[in-house]
């Protein structure tokens, strides 16, 4: 592969589905083999398959050793097996080459005897090679088994299973090392006395297939856990399928980086009398960073269970549950997570894991529960566990149990003992296996609770604040944007427009190191989080002290200081300093150096790290790496590089477990800066100078002297965390544990000499500054402060507001006013002079484009490329939504784009049905891309019928990784109408999609819109960051049809002001990479690429062309077309141009025009078709992704963009013939599948009044869309609703979007997202009349129920999983019990439960009614009570709820409707009213309202 | 940002004035005295725009939302601040600026702007009341001298920062007092003298020295200055009038406007008038140029009780509201009624001048003028339009050519651009250790353009003296690296 790509290949993300069964007596069958590659086939559709439709990503089985089998296989070659148990059997991936594989034996053989195994024998495991696929084929490894004994008979069990886990990893890293031409692709896939491993590069089909082994009858188990693997690339390899050997995951680890930095550390520390010395030594290291994050955290899992712990014990402390924040959790086991959290960070993200060690068998969810499992238990003692419900066919009359794995909780099957264990029985074990309650209480120490240290009031010189603030870089906007507001707020300001700066790398001023850092941020493959409504999951709590011995437990290891936030005040910083008398000394290491040059910033820091390794080798065991010390003599050392250094360092000499890292600074003051100094490996930050402003301030009277300056510094304090809570969320990160020192960045403009020594394994992909160009950076800083001590100003700053002084910006002035005008008068040649002066900017350097020119090349006649009106047709405006702008805004954008054949988009608001007709004069308002977002607000099936284009908003390029908010104030008559909301009442867009927790869940929902709307394409729209490549390979992958990859310096609406500069990047590296990343696993022609982000002018459009984009979206430009003048208040409502504004009174001030921005579009390809021209194209298909007529400019003139290197960007090798670069094959979505297909056929010859019956199991997914589709697009009205029944296990989407033309009644049970964005349809759903389960006692649907439905009825007789009714604005349910997270930021509609509620019910819920019947003593503490109160039921309601149960016992025939209506009178006074308090101002307004009327 | 919704809330508003019959019986300034909350209010009406216009429309780059919000939170001394980051002289901008700024003001797309001038106007007295002016009188000094010729805005700007830099500076000035047409130039009903006396006080407390009726190319040889000090900032300003050099221009009783102006000027500061009085009182007075100079002559001439005033502009009537081709930030080019207008005159548009009639004594007793009509950029005469004004004094407000060559010009041989105005790049001129601000290197424009070019040019001259400047740039951040 070429290096100069931007792919980087350790962006691969994967999911995927799982299962097992086992039997709980541990009675070995060949039919629980037979059943899991049964379940395994049934979920295909969570795999995928690239170019080549038989090439699949990987499946494969866990079994037992089935001894017997192997014993009588081995008996023909002559060959004797010991005992069961006696020996190992390793299943071998050897390199297909003779040689190599001879000396990997060779190797292997040696290493065996050395510890002190021996031969067996080797088998050649049997397969068909027909089998895979043509990709797949081409790597296919030399599988071989090897069986093998240990000379010591003694050595059986655990013991031989260490052996065996030592010699696997020493023969692993020997040959890897030692033999070159092996290409690291030695592998065991498996080495135990208990179980073995098949799989391969498969699909789920193949697996039993190619190996031959598992079709033997012979073959049993007792034990079987099956994988699909869903990867985001398609490049083919054999290792990374899963199940491994401990475990199999479904989901991701977003913090890998940080944990495996950290095992290396750890590693220098274990010791176990459970290994030798030299053991360990061969088994070390067992974490990579080059492995996959699974395959780590399987490392690591098989490292702690196999030197002496519990296998749940392991997954307990590895990815525990949410505990911090939870007043109800046993303080024993709280103790136990407290205990283990001070030697291992959680290993965080969204996860199903499932393991096993050959005996016990089980499954546990990460704290956030964002992947599904789904279990039963049958009367003949089988356990069937799976991602899904129904993917083994199990009679229904012999299930004992149904139920679902919820957040953070676990399930386990001991097969030896013949037990079931639920996770109370399983955690409260674990917990008492050692006095952990009491080691913490006698040994942990609380910052908080050290007494308050004795200060003197600090008194502020102005002066010399300002010399300091200068030298450290703050600005005027700083103070007034950042700093004030946070102390004022305590909340993270807001700002709007995005971002139109330059790059750090390309400014001429001097900037915060912090700056060359972008966030990183979770799409598709992992889900954000919402750390406000679901703060229950997030913590903020870090530690110092020195680590113990991870194999080891004692009450020692739990001696660290726990400090609950890492933005340290002033009495923390000194209680730290006083922790001396606890025994935890701290050095400090002063961070400045010489200003008359006698030490370069490059040997000041090398002096500073070696000082930090210093200290902790004297014993200390807190470093404070501070920069007081800054004079006019002595320069501060960015602290972000100082920490960078220091931990680094110290991670390199297997130091830093050994002491924690504290910084007191003058250079923190945003978000950013904490996020990334924590990043790079600080437990806590004493921002000195941010509180001495602040205190100024107040002196002064800036900030109101009414409210007293700790009130200040503490609200300055919450509001950072808040916003590192956001940032670590957006990441799907719910601990700031996890997130230090994990590096969650990308560098933009370092070179490798600064990052291999303060940032190592931090991707900058295009190389960057030294240290000698940031000294220089840092030097001007120090001058400007200390040259003239007079000054009486801070600098200004002018990121967010244009200033002469300022920064530049793409909008200035000059620019807003030549567009406006040049558009305004329809007047080529002043626009032109418009791009002129956007191309000024290219001396000021603001976009990696401005890098980059034109080659030359025979050019061809303009009047041979094709026309405008052809060209025009491949525009977008960007997702505004009806509400973020006014509609006068919105409509005109829709009409001129209508006019021209281009597309507008409707953003995430919905659609007033009116704009659906075309006006008498031919001018049409409807959008004709119809944005679904995670609001989902008015996303009905007559919406989503009314597109040309449905467009899933993954992120958005202001604040990708983030939800959104349309206060009240905002929510009027209108609005309110088309959000299917109430007037006046809050709505908030959740981070994540909550049907898109990874991969496999997109391609579902892209599924489901396919059938919602069979005629739309599907676009997916991403933000550029560093493996966007991967993840659009993988969208790709599931069947997306466009995918937009987005700039970060886009975006329109408010977002926080840190995530509009320091989230993403540019579009010219997300879409060269997607561009890149698609065409290498050829999946570049079944897309359609597009990209937008402040797309200004031709020459823009031309070099978005050849980096690969075939269409584009504009918005800001557009926006300034119809008057806006970057007045970036879009969060405030006050818009004077009536843009950004929903006020009648600043509406009317809207002067925008259709004309003015067809006029753009035309003079905008003009200027492209001129350069097209010049470069010889044609046409844009020619022109697509044609990098090599690009080039990087000489002479910039710049000292800092001169050290960029853009080749990566530009790259272009030329694919193979048979690999097209722009799209050009329709993607297969297989829609002929859907049995829907079956049942419109049927409809067609029936009289719609008789009742339709079919089968249906979990492969049928989306039930009834299509159908939905169909009625409404042939706008078919009837009275009464047709009948249709299904019977079996339902897949996915069952009923999603389901119009008011159907009623569905399912009698079974169905899987997640059951009635998603129900409009109006009717889904009633039943256990099977054959059925023996209790009904409300067992689960009967999957999680995320009911989400975005915006109306029609669901009947559910059982319980739902989590996340039931999220997002719902208006249909009404009746369910007997549901998990976590219930009506959250729920909207509108009613919903009954008749059963328990799980926890954080009813978070951020905004409208609607919820009427509860929890007679467990849990109802409160379950209830989110931010927004919602708990009323008692008036006689209204209890009428409502009454006729509701009955219709739920008439539909249904529930039991507990039965029961409840038997009792009604004892019945009615247990139910709770849900009313949201925003819903309760609102009516009691209008009350009023209507009173005086 | 202090209150988002002022701008809709509140309609703009300053302060009262006297009424015309009243003011035009004195030369002093007409604002009523008014409340402090009317300002504050008006601040409020600011929008804090993510790109302010109105500080790109400003020549000094005056950081107007900042001390908007500052006067908004009622922190004066902090709006002082903010206010003199970048002008020497906010109390003659307040008075006499045509404030770009307002025509650029967003607000102004649809509403009328801010009132930033009476902002900063208010401001800048505030701190002088308030004592948050107040000499510095321990600059620290760096041994260089410092020449700087005239002391109009320009010179006065450039005095100042060098002065601050650390320089030893003097001002030479031919006239008796300093001020150059701030003194001389504005009447004193817009400025009155005691503002340009109150900074030219404060500028000698803090060590800059004045030379008046020292006239550099005449009373002393341009050269000599080479002598005594490290370098040279001219400033002198463009002098010569453009002329109306048509039939009867030779009559008596024409005279440029800033010989008008000056007289009177020279009167109320109570200095000996020095050449032959021109006096509009009793007299039919026509002002040919319709600028602010032209209504300087209306608001003297009424003053000093004038028969009749009849103003003359060559171009057409201005609309009252923005043309299409003339769309917000370009200032406004729309009918504007100055005070002295309201003070009573005549108004007239698109009249040439043919030629001036006399009397045998040779003095002017009229104008024989024609009504024109403007196409494309280019003018047409309307035959039959021809009319003939009686008049007793002609005042030609036309603007002004270029700087005066003769004396130190042309002593210290420096090139001139293609308008006559001195050639100097980046304020240097081809004598390295001359350099030139104002109106004498880009020719006539406004009091707020001089200021910024005397800043700009200290920058650069301090540059040229101790290789790097500590003086503030208006578009050049410190933290800046080239």
């Amino acid at each position: 592969m070429d290096v100069k790509s931007l792919y980087v290949a350790e962006n691969e993300k994967d999911a995927c589905g799982v299962g097992c069964i086992a039997n709980i007596n541990g009675r070995k069958s060949h039919k629980t083999l037979k059943d899991a590659l049964t379940m395994l086939k049934n979920m295909e559709h969570r795999g995928a398959t690239g170019a080549d439709p038989d090439t699949g990503d990987g499946a494969g089985i866990l079994l037992q050793i089935p001894h017997s089998y192997f014993k009588s296989e081995l008996r023909e070659f002559g060959l004797n097996l010991p005992d069961a148990g006696h020996y190992g059997l390793g299943m071998v991936f050897y390199p297909q080459h003779y040689a190599t594989r001879k000396e990997c034996r060779s190797i292997m053989n040696q290493l065996m005897k050395k510890m002190g195994f021996q031969l067996i024998g080797y088998r050649l495991v049997p397969v068909d090679s027909t089998v895979p696929g043509h990709e797949s084929k081409s790597v296919e490894p030399y599988i071989e088994q090897v069986f093998i004994q240990h000379k010591d008979p003694n050595i059986v069990g655990d013991d031989l299973e260490r052996k065996l886990f030592v010699l696997r990893h020493f023969i692993t890293h020997s040959i890897n090392n030692l033999i070159k031409s092996v290409n690291n692709e030695f592998y065991f896939s498996s080495l135990s006395s208990r179980t073995v491993i098949y799989k391969g590069q498969l699909k789920t089909d193949q697996v039993e297939k190619y190996f031959l082994d598992l079709k033997q009858a012979e073959v049993k188990t007792a034990i079987a856990l099956v994988h699909s693997r869903f990867s985001t690339n398609t490049f083919p390899n054999w290792k990374l399928a899963q199940p491994f050997r401990y475990i199999a995951h479904n989901g991701e680890i977003n913090t890998i980086r940080g944990n495996v930095i950290k095992m290396q550390s750890k590693e220098a520390l274990m010791k176990s009398n459970l290994y030798t010395e030299e053991e360990l030594k061969w088994l070390l290291p067992v974490t990579d960073k080059r492995n996959s994050d699974s395959s780590n955290l399987d490392a690591l899992v098989e490292l702690l269970t196999i030197s002496g712990r519990d296998l749940p014990h392991v997954l307990m402390m590895l990815v525990p549950e949410a505990w911090q924040d939870n007043p109800h959790m046993d303080p024993e086991r709280k103790a136990f997570y407290k205990y283990h959290a001070a030697m291992m960070e959680p290993w965080d993200g969204p996860a199903a894991l499932f393991f096993t060690n050959g005996a016990q068998i089980g499954a546990t969810l990460d704290r956030n529960g964002l992947r599904p499992v789904r279990y039963c238990v049958t009367s003949d003692q089988r356990l069937i566990m799976a991602s899904e419900a129904g993917a083994v066919h199990v009679a229904e009359e012999k299930i004992v149990e149904k139920g679902r794995l919820q957040p953070g909780k676990m399930l386990l099957v001991d097969t030896e003992n013949g037990t079931l264990l639920k996770d109370e029985e399983i955690k409260e074990m674990v917990c008492k296996n050692k006095p952990y309650l009491n080691w913490i209480e006698q040994k942990r120490l609380k910052l908080k609770s050290m007494p308050i240290p004795v200060l003197e009031k600090k008194i502020i010189e102005p002066q010399r604040l300002l010399t300091r603030q200068i030298s450290s870089g703050v600005s005027a906007e700083d103070v007034k944007l950042t700093i004030l507001p946070f102390a004022e707020n305590g909340t993270e300001p807001l700002g709007s427009m995005g971002a139109d700066v330059p790059l750090a790398v390309l400014s001429r001023q001097s900037q915060h190191v912090s700056n060359y850092f972008k966030q990183y941020f979770a799409q598709v493959s992992n889900p954000p989080i919402d750390p406000i409504r679901e703060r229950l999951v997030m913590s903020l709590f870090t530690r110092i002290g020195n680590s113990q011995n991870l194999l080891d437990e004692t009450p020692e290891h739990t001696r660290q200081v726990h400090i609950s936030q890492p933005v340290l005040s002033r009495d923390d910083y000194y209680r730290i300093k006083a922790l001396e008398n606890e025994g935890f000394t701290h050095k400090i290491i002063d961070a400045t150096f010489d200003a008359t040059g006698k030490e370069t910033l490059q040997l000041a820091i090398a002096r500073i790290a070696e000082e930090g390794a210093d200290a902790i080798k004297d014993g200390h065991t807190i470093l404070i790496i501070s920069n007081r010390k800054e004079s006019s003599k002595r320069i501060p050392i960015p602290s972000l590089l100082a920490i960078g250094a220091v931990h680094h360092h110290l991670v390199a000499n297997k130091l830093r477990t050994k002491a924690g890292l504290i910084i007191e600074a003058s250079d923190a003051w945003e978000t950013h800066h904490f996020a990334t100094m924590i990043g790079y490996g600080a437990s806590g930050i004493y921002p000195y100078l941010t509180y001495d402003a602040i205190q100024y301030a107040h002196e002064k009277g800036e900030l109101d002297k009414e409210t007293k300056l700790d009130d200040y510094k503490a609200n300055y304090i919450k509001g950072i965390g808040k916003g590192l809570l956001k940032i670590l969320s957006k990441m799907g990160i719910s601990t700031l544990q996890s997130y230090q020192s994990a590096q969650i960045f990308e560098c933009v403009g370092l070179g490798q000499e600064v990052i291999s020594t303060c940032f190592n394994g931090t991707i900058s992909r295009l190389d960057g500054l030294s240290f000698s160009d940031l000294e220089r950076e840092v030097i001007i800083k120090h001058k400007a402060a200390y040259s003239n001590e007079n000054k009486s100003l801070l600098e200004t700053g002018g990121i967010f507001q244009w200033k002469q002084r300022g920064e530049k910006h793409l909008l200035n002035p000059r620019t807003i006013h030549l567009l406006q005008k040049a558009t305004q008068s329809n007047d080529y040649q002043l626009f032109k002079e418009y791009t002129r002066s956007i191309r000024e900017s290219e001396n000021h350097l603001i976009n990696l484009r401005d890098l980059i020119e034109f080659k030359q090349r025979q050019s061809v006649p303009i009047e041979e490329v094709e026309p405008v009106e052809n060209i025009v047709t491949r525009f977008a405006t960007g997702a505004m939504s009806f509400g973020s702008i006014s509609h006068e805004a919105h409509s005109t954008l829709a009409v001129a784009m209508n006019r021209l054949g281009a597309k507008s988009n409707s953003g995430e608001g919905g659609e007033d049905p009116v704009r659906f007709e075309k006006k008498a004069n031919g001018d049409w308002e409807r959008s004709a891309i119809k944005q679904v977002a995670s609001g989902r607000f008015g996303v009905t099936i007559e919406y989503l019928n009314e597109a040309e284009e449905l467009q899933i908003k993954i992120a958005q390029g202001a604040k990708p990784g983030e939800g959104g908010q349309l206060p009240g104030h905002k929510v009027d008559e209108w609005i309110a109408k088309v959000r299917h909301s109430t007037p006046g009442v809050g709505l908030i867009s959740p981070p994540p999609h909550h049907d898109i927790y990874s991969i496999e869940d997109l391609k579902q929902l892209i599924s489901d819109l396919k059938n919602s709307n069979p005629a739309a394409r599907i676009n997916v729209k991403l933000v550029s960051e560093a493996g966007v490549g991967t993840i659009a390979a993988g969208v790709a992958k599931a069947k997306a049809d466009v995918i937009l990859v987005s700039g970060a310096d886009g975006g329109t609406g408010a977002s926080p002001l840190s995530s509009i500069r320091h989230a993403g990047l540019p579009w010219e590296m997300g879409l060269a990479e997607a561009h890149q990343t698609l065409v290498m696993n050829n999946l570049r022609s079944r897309v359609v690429l597009q990209t937008d982000g402040k797309i200004m002018t031709g020459r823009d459009l031309a070099i978005a062309t050849l980096l690969g984009a075939e269409e584009y979206g504009i918005s800001t430009a557009a926006l300034i077309v119809e008057g806006c003048i970057m007045m970036r208040k879009c969060h405030l409502n006050t818009c004077p141009v009536g843009i950004a504004t929903q006020k009648e009174e600043l509406r009317k001030l809207f002067t925008g025009d259709p004309d003015h921005v067809v006029n753009f579009f035309n003079m905008l390809v003009m200027e492209l078709r001129e350069i097209m021209a010049e470069l010889g194209f044609r046409t844009i298909n020619e022109m697509v992704g044609q990098a090599h007529a690009l080039k990087v400019k000489n002479n910039l003139n710049h000292w800092k963009a001169e050290k960029l290197d853009l080749t990566p960007v530009i790259n272009y090798s030329q694919p193979p013939s048979h690999v097209g670069e722009f799209k050009q094959i329709d993607q297969n979505h297989h829609l002929d599948k859907a049995l829907d297909n079956k049942i419109i056929k049927d409809l067609k010859k029936s009289d719609l009044t008789q009742t339709l019956h079919y089968l249906i199991k979990n492969t049928d997914r989306s039930t009834g869309t299509l159908l939905s589709s169909y009625l409404t697009k042939k706008k078919t009205h009837l009275g009464e609703r047709i009948n249709i029944d299904f019977n079996g296990s339902a897949g996915q989407s069952f009923g999603a979007f389901l119009s008011s033309h159907l009623s569905f009644t399912l009698s079974g049970e169905a899987n997640d997202y059951v009635g998603k964005g129900l409009s109006g349809g009717e889904i009633i759903i039943k256990p099977s009349p054959k059925s023996t389960l209790i009904p409300q006692e067992n689960i009967i649907i999957g999680n995320v129920s009911l989400y975005g439905a915006t109306g029609g009825t669901l009947f559910v007789n059982g319980q739902a999983g989590e996340r039931f009714a999220v997002r719902n604005s208006g249909a009404k349910a009746v369910v007997e019990g549901i998990g976590d997270h219930g009506c959250e930021y729920m909207t509108g509609g009613e919903v009954i439960v008749l059963g328990a509620i799980g926890a954080n019910f009813g978070a951020g819920m905004s409208g609607g009614i919820a009427y509860l019947l929890d007679d467990s003593d849990k109802l409160e503490q379950n209830i989110n009570q931010e927004m919602i109160e708990l009323e008692v039921p008036e006689q209204k309601d209890l009428e409502i709820i009454h006729h509701k149960i009955q219709q739920h016992l008439e539909f249904t025939g529930s039991p507990k409707a039965k029961d409840l209506l038997a009792n009604w009178n004892v019945a009615k006074i247990q139910f709770k009213k849900v009313m949201p308090n925003d819903l309760k101002r609102v009516l009691q307004m209008n009350k009023e309202k209507s009173k005086v009327a | 940002m202090g209150s988002k919704e002022g701008f809709i809330k509140i309609n703009r508003e300053l302060p009262e004035t006297e009424q015309p019959e009243d003011r035009v019986k004195n030369y002093k300034e007409f604002y009523k005295p008014h409340d402090e909350s009317l300002t504050t209010n008006q601040a409020a009406r600011c929008m804090d725009c993510g790109v302010p216009f109105c500080h790109n429309g400003c020549p000094l780059g005056n950081l107007i939302p900042d001390f908007n919000d500052a006067v908004y939170q009622e922190q004066w001394e902090e709006a002082a601040k903010l206010l003199l980051s970048t002008n020497n002289f906010p109390e003659f901008t307040g008075r006499i600026c045509p404030a770009p700024c307002e025509g650029s003001c967003v607000l102004g797309i649809n509403k009328p702007p801010v009132a930033i001038e009476h902002i900063e106007k208010s401001i800048i007295e505030k701190a002088f009341v308030n004592g948050f002016i107040q000499a510095d009188k321990n600059i620290k000094r760096n041994g260089k001298k410092v020449a700087i010729i005239g002391s109009g805005p320009a010179g006065l700007a450039g005095a100042d920062q060098l002065n601050k830099a650390g320089y030893e500076v003097t001002v030479f000035e031919r006239d008796e007092k300093p001020g150059g047409l701030l003194r001389f130039g504005i009447p004193d009903f817009k400025l009155d003298k005691w503002v340009v006396d109150r900074r030219v006080s404060l500028m000698e407390e803090e060590g800059v020295r004045f030379k008046l009726k020292m006239e550099v190319g005449k009373d002393i040889n341009s050269s000599e200055l080479f002598i005594d000090y490290n370098a040279i900032l001219l400033a002198t300003g463009s002098t010569v009038p453009r002329d109306l050099e048509i039939r009867g221009r030779e009559f008596e009783g024409i005279h440029f406007a800033m010989d008008f102006l000056t007289q009177q000027n020279q009167r109320v500061s109570g200095l000996k008038v020095a050449e032959e009085a021109i006096w509009a009182q009793d007299k039919n007075v026509i002002v040919i140029g319709g600028g602010d100079t032209g209504s300087d002559c209306i608001g003297t001439s009424n003053r000093q009780g004038a028969k009749s005033i009849v103003q003359f502009e060559l171009l057409e009537k201005p609309p009252t509201d923005r043309k299409n081709t003339n769309p917000w930030p370009e200032w406004p080019l729309i009918l504007r009624t100055s005070s002295s207008h309201e003070e009573g005159c005549d108004r007239h548009w698109s009249i040439l001048t043919k030629q001036f009639l006399g009397n045998e004594k040779g003095e002017v007793t009229g104008i024989e003028t024609v009504e024109i009509e403007w196409r494309n950029g280019k003018f047409e005469e309307i035959e039959g339009t021809e009319k003939v004004y009686p008049c007793d004094l002609v005042l030609l407000a036309i603007g002004f050519n270029h700087t005066q060559h003769e004396g130190l010009i042309n002593q210290l041989n420096l090139d001139l651009d293609s308008k006559g105005n001195t050639l100097a790049k980046d304020y240097q001129t081809k004598v390295p250790s001359v350099f030139v601000a104002g109106d004498m290197r880009r020719g006539q424009s406004l009091v707020v353009w001089a200021i910024s070019e005397g800043r700009e040019a200290a920058r650069k001259l301090d540059a040229y003296l101790s290789q790097e400047s500590k003086l503030p740039a208006k578009n050049i951040s410190e933290y800046q690296l080239s």
